[in-house]
Formats: C-alpha cells, sequence, structure tokens
C-alpha cells in the first residue's frame, strides 16, 4: 500500500519537527517552575518564554495566558465562571447567572451548558443558518439582562465555518455581558486577534496546532479576576491550580511560534488544494452537499455529505486504501444521531448520516489530494450499489 | 498493521460484500423484508427465493445502507440462510450472526441485530404471499422496537421485573430510543401488558 495519507487535521496534527525538537531538550529540564532554585528557575524561563509565544500567536499580552490541560478544561473553566457563588473570590461575571451560546459549539461547550442549565441558569443555544452561521439579530434577542457570559466558537470543527466575533463580541458588551470564543480549530489557521476582536476569554489547544496533546490555554483579557475550575496551588496567577505540565507548555509554545512564521504562506496554499478537492468531489460524485460556509470558512477543512451512504462506511473504506478522514457519522460515535452540527445546518437526514470532514494541513500535497479523488469516486459508487437507500439513476 | 476496529471477518465481509442484489430483478423473488430506516442510519432490505416444496431458502439477496457491521452482518446472513429450512432461518439470531461475524463491539450490536430482522420480514412476507399464515405464529415474539430490537417479549420481562412507566421501561430495555417512531407503540405494549399481569394501567 502506498504511504497513508493523514486528512483529519481538525482531530489532531501530527507533532512539528520544530516541537519535536523542543520536547525532545525539555526532556532534560525537570525543575518544578516555582521553586526558587536554579532547577526551578530555568523551567520557569522556558514557561515564560512560552507564555509569551502563546500570546503572540493571539496578539494577547502574555500575563492574559493562562495554560490548562486542554482546550477542553479551558472552555469548562470560562463557562464554570457562571456558578460562582460570589462568597469567596471577586470573581469578575459579577451576580448575572444566564449563559448564551451555539447549537454547533463543541460538546466540551454544549455540555457544561447543558450542566448549567440543570443547576438553574438560563441557557440559551443559538441556531445556525445552512452554512453554519449564526444570526446577529437572534443573539441579541437572547441578550436579556440576566445574561453574564455569551460563548460563540470561532470556526468550526466539523464544517470550518467562521463567525462575526467582533459583532457578536460588541452585542455582548452593549448589555454589559462577558464574552468568550473557543478559537481552538481558528488559532494558526486564520489570523486571531483578542484586543482586535473585542473578546474576554480565548481558547487555544496545542495538539490542534502541532503542538503535544495534553495541553490547552486560556487567554483572559485584562487579567481579569477568574474563579479557577482546578482548586490548590497557585500556579498560573491563581488561575488554575496543579504543577506546570512543562514539556507540554514549552512545546506549545514553539507551535504557537511556528504557527505565526508558516500560517500565511500555508493559509492560500490549503485553500486552493481544497478548492480543487471540493470541485473534484463535485464534478465527479452525483448527489452530493457541501456543508459549511462558501467565504467565511476555514482554510483546508472540507465537509461533504453524501446521499444514500453512510459515514463510517466510508471512512473505513478510506482507511482500507490508506486515507484517514472523520465522520459525524452516528455510527461513528455509537449513537443513532448523526453529528449535531450537520443536523443543526437541517442538512436532509438521507445525506446527514453520509458526512465525512477531509482537513488538510502543512505536510498535505497536491499529490494527496489527486490520490483522494482517485479512491473516493469508486467507493462512493460501490457503497451506492449496496445501499438499499440510494436509488440508481438509469 | 494496527487491529482493525472490527474483527478480520467483519473488514473481509464490509470490504468484499457477498450476495448484494445488482442488476437482479428485485420481482423475480418469493419474498422481500425491510428493516430499518434511513433516519437511525441503517436500514437493510433482504430478497428470499425459496424452494416451495421443501420451503428451503434457495438464494438470498441484499441492500443495505449503513456501517461497516451493518453491511458485514448482512453479507454473513446472506450466507448462512442459503440451504436453510425458512423454519430454521426464523430462528436465526443476532447472537448467531455475530459470533459467525467474529464478534462485534458492544455499540455495534444493534446493526446486527438488524439482519435478522429483515430476514423474519421476508419470511413472514413469503407466508402471507403464499397463504401459510398460520405458519406466522410459530414465529414468536413480535419485535417492537426496530432500532434496538426490542421485542414484545423482551417488554413483558421487563414488566415483570418491576418496569411501570416508559421511563423505567427505557431503563431496561431501551426500547424506542433509537428512531423514536416506535414510541406511541411501546408505551401502548407496555399498559396492555401492566394491565394483563397487574390489572393497573401504566404510568405512560
Amino acid at each position: 500500500m502506498p504511504q497513508p495519507i493523514y486528512l483529519d487535521h481538525n482531530a489532531t496534527t501530527p507533532l512539528h519537527p520544530e516541537v519535536k525538537r523542543v520536547v525532545v531538550e525539555m526532556l532534560e529540564v525537570f525543575g518544578n517552575p516555582s521553586s526558587l532554585h536554579t532547577f526551578g528557575r530555568e523551567a520557569r524561563e522556558r514557561v515564560d518564554a512560552a507564555r509569551a509565544k502563546v500570546a503572540a500567536l493571539v496578539h494577547a499580552r502574555p500575563e492574559e495566558v493562562v495554560f490548562t490541560g486542554s482546550g477542553s478544561e479551558a472552555n469548562n473553566t470560562v463557562l464554570s465562571l457562571l456558578r460562582c457563588t460570589k462568597e469567596t473570590c471577586r470573581c469578575v461575571l459579577g451576580s448575572r447567572r444566564g449563559l448564551v451560546t451555539t447549537a454547533i459549539e463543541h460538546p466540551c461547550v454544549l455540555e457544561t451548558a447543558k450542566f448549567l442549565r440543570r443547576l438553574g441558569h438560563p441557557v440559551t443555544f443559538l441556531g445556525v443558518d445552512r452554512q453554519g452561521r449564526i444570526d446577529l439579530e437572534a443573539l441579541r434577542a437572547a441578550l436579556t439582562p440576566e445574561v453574564g457570559l455569551v460563548s460563540i466558537m470561532t470556526a468550526n470543527n466539523e464544517i470550518g465555518t467562521i463567525q462575526d466575533i467582533l459583532a457578536a463580541a460588541r452585542l455582548a458588551h452593549e448589555v454589559g455581558a462577558l464574552f468568550h470564543t473557543d478559537a481552538v480549530q481558528a488559532a494558526g489557521k486564520i489570523p486571531v486577534d483578542v484586543a482586535a476582536w473585542e473578546v474576554d476569554f480565548l481558547t487555544l489547544s496545542a495538539h490542534k496546532i502541532y503542538g503535544p496533546k495534553g495541553v490547552g490555554a486560556l487567554v483572559v483579557r485584562g487579567n481579569m479576576p477568574i474563579c479557577p475550575l482546578i482548586l490548590g496551588g497557585h500556579q498560573e496567577a491563581g488561575r488554575r491550580a496543579g504543577t506546570e505540565n512543562t514539556i507540554g507548555i514549552v512545546a506549545m509554545g514553539e507551535a504557537a511560534r511556528q504557527r505565526q512564521l508558516e500560517m500565511a504562506a500555508e493559509a492560500p496554499r490549503l485553500a486552493a488544494l481544497r478548492d480543487g478537492l471540493r470541485r473534484g468531489i463535485l464534478e465527479n460524485i452525483p448527489d452530493v452537499i457541501v456543508n459549511g460556509h462558501p467565504e467565511h470558512t476555514l482554510p483546508g477543512t472540507l465537509n461533504v455529505s453524501f446521499l444514500g451512504v453512510e459515514g463510517e462506511a466510508i471512512l473505513l473504506y478510506l482507511d482500507a486504501v490508506g486515507i484517514a478522514v472523520s465522520t459525524g457519522s452516528a455510527c461513528a460515535s455509537g449513537s443513532l444521531e448523526p453529528s449535531h452540527v450537520i443536523m443543526a445546518l437541517g442538512v436532509p437526514v438521507e445525506y446527514a448520516h453520509g458526512s465525512i470532514r477531509i482537513s488538510l494541513g502543512r505536510e498535505t500535497t497536491e499529490k494527496d489530494i489527486e490520490r483522494m479523488l482517485v479512491e473516493l469516486p469508486p467507493i462512493i459508487a460501490k457503497l451506492r450499489a449496496i445501499s438499499s437507500a440510494y436509488r440508481r439513476k438509469p | 498493521m494496527t487491529k482493525w476496529v472490527y474483527s478480520e471477518t467483519v473488514r473481509d465481509h464490509f470490504l468484499n460484500p457477498r450476495n448484494v442484489l445488482r442488476d437482479e430483478d428485485p420481482e423475480s423473488f418469493d419474498a422481500v423484508g425491510r428493516t430499518g430506516n434511513v433516519k437511525c442510519g441503517d436500514e437493510m432490505v433482504v430478497y428470499l427465493k425459496v424452494d416451495p416444496e421443501r420451503l428451503v431458502i434457495t438464494d438470498c439477496k441484499w441492500q443495505t445502507y449503513g456501517c461497516a457491521s451493518a453491511i458485514a452482518s448482512t453479507s454473513m446472513l446472506s450466507e448462512m440462510v442459503r440451504g436453510m429450512s425458512l423454519e430454521d432461518a426464523a430462528r436465526i439470531t443476532p447472537k448467531d450472526i455475530f459470533s459467525a461475524l467474529g464478534g462485534l463491539p458492544d455499540n455495534k450490536v444493534h446493526c446486527s441485530v438488524l439482519g435478522d430482522k429483515a430476514l423474519r420480514a421476508a419470511i413472514e412476507d413469503y407466508y402471507r404471499r403464499h397463504g401459510l399464515e398460520d405458519r406466522l405464529q410459530a414465529l414468536g415474539p413480535r419485535v417492537v422496537c426496530h432500532c434496538l430490537n426490542v421485542t414484545e417479549a423482551d417488554i413483558e420481562e421487563a414488566v415483570l421485573e418491576g418496569a411501570r412507566s416508559f421511563e423505567e421501561l427505557q431503563e431496561r430495555t431501551k426500547v424506542g430510543t433509537g428512531c423514536g417512531e416506535c414510541q406511541d407503540e411501546a408505551r401502548q405494549v407496555l399498559a396492555t401488558l401492566v394491565e394483563k399481569h397487574f390489572g393497573l394501567s401504566g404510568r405512560a
């Protein structure tokens, strides 16, 4: 079999070679950044340098970056501010308990939001249009005086649609609510700017930007006081307890630096490859829906739905020829519901189960796309020939 | 090569499915059974040719819309039933199918469960079309929830074990947690069975 092709970069990315180098180097640096001696200070210096690099990727100040164990933890931290009792901290959210978010967030936001609702918090899930964008008028209408926090992802992981974050943040601020955006998928792919976008909180993850798993960051603008989710230590200026994951943090810093160096040239290259792939699919396969926004979208993400075939079957047939993609299909996740994102778009159900996400990355080549376009059409044709839900046209 | 998510047998039947209905005329078959639906993400149609003298399956073709295990299990089933009497074929259980496949992950069991359902529907269809309705009775308990393969007998068992409300029934049997289409029917069956055994109507 030829070299396998990885087209699932929105799930996770391979380590950047420079990040690998830094990780190996860091294996020798074992000091606890909280220690005052030489060993500790060396670790501290490196963590602080990484903080500055991560901050630079999103135009934040270094002290605004709080390292966490994942993007999910960062998102949980922000949303959990709403259930602060305000008795023991100077938490920034005051007494407003309401949350407004969207129906297409990552499960770590959706599930935390549902948990808040079970605790009695007013929670609104905004729907999206056929291209995956929220309606700003619907957001405005949802912004009642009880809303303390608005959380809207910058770019969607499954379909790549990018929201108008500045406009949404301004609406939130107009009524005195704070604004959070989960930029895990956007950062390192498109320019992200916490200052220009006027956001209060922003979430990042290292393993989506060619860094390691197990480290993320929450950017807290203006160094606002927040309740930590993890208690029991002074680390991260009291905002996240636990001895720092020094190797992971330093690797994330390098990953962020490399993104800043590579992103500008890479984005148009990936967009062109993605457009070629989309064109090739539409020209060679009938009964296909392309999901997402034609313009406001991540450069390397393509989500397509095929009528009458099921996503996991497509994924595994592609895997058998050495091509890795992902599916939000029910069968792959073990539930019976197709992806909440694809359903929120209003994709007809006979298409929705047959959705796959193809996400390109820095090592994706034109040859990879060509091979995908050779392999995919016969796979879809074969599965449709088996399918009871695809009517062959005479 | 790393281990596949399914057994080698599943992989083989998935990548090289046997007995798929392709160019044949569906009308040339003696019976058809359909189960599942597109909403659930799994749908299967089984076509049978039957020797009318001996009531033995001489050919079984199929079409399946679904994931790897759904495709593999229908393919396996089509091989299992050839040469089998209708009576024996009707006794094939989901367990028979996934043993033949070398096992399935837990969350995939419902897919293979559809195979035996489609087959059973085809057998029922044959009996009806050929004036053999008297044999339907012998086929055993009727399936209520086709997504999760919950039969009337399963519901009765749950009721006898203490389920009274529809929620309690769902906790025990998962009935109606797939596409949800059978929920009304399941509530009726529950009420009837609660009435039958305890003389009171269910809280469903």
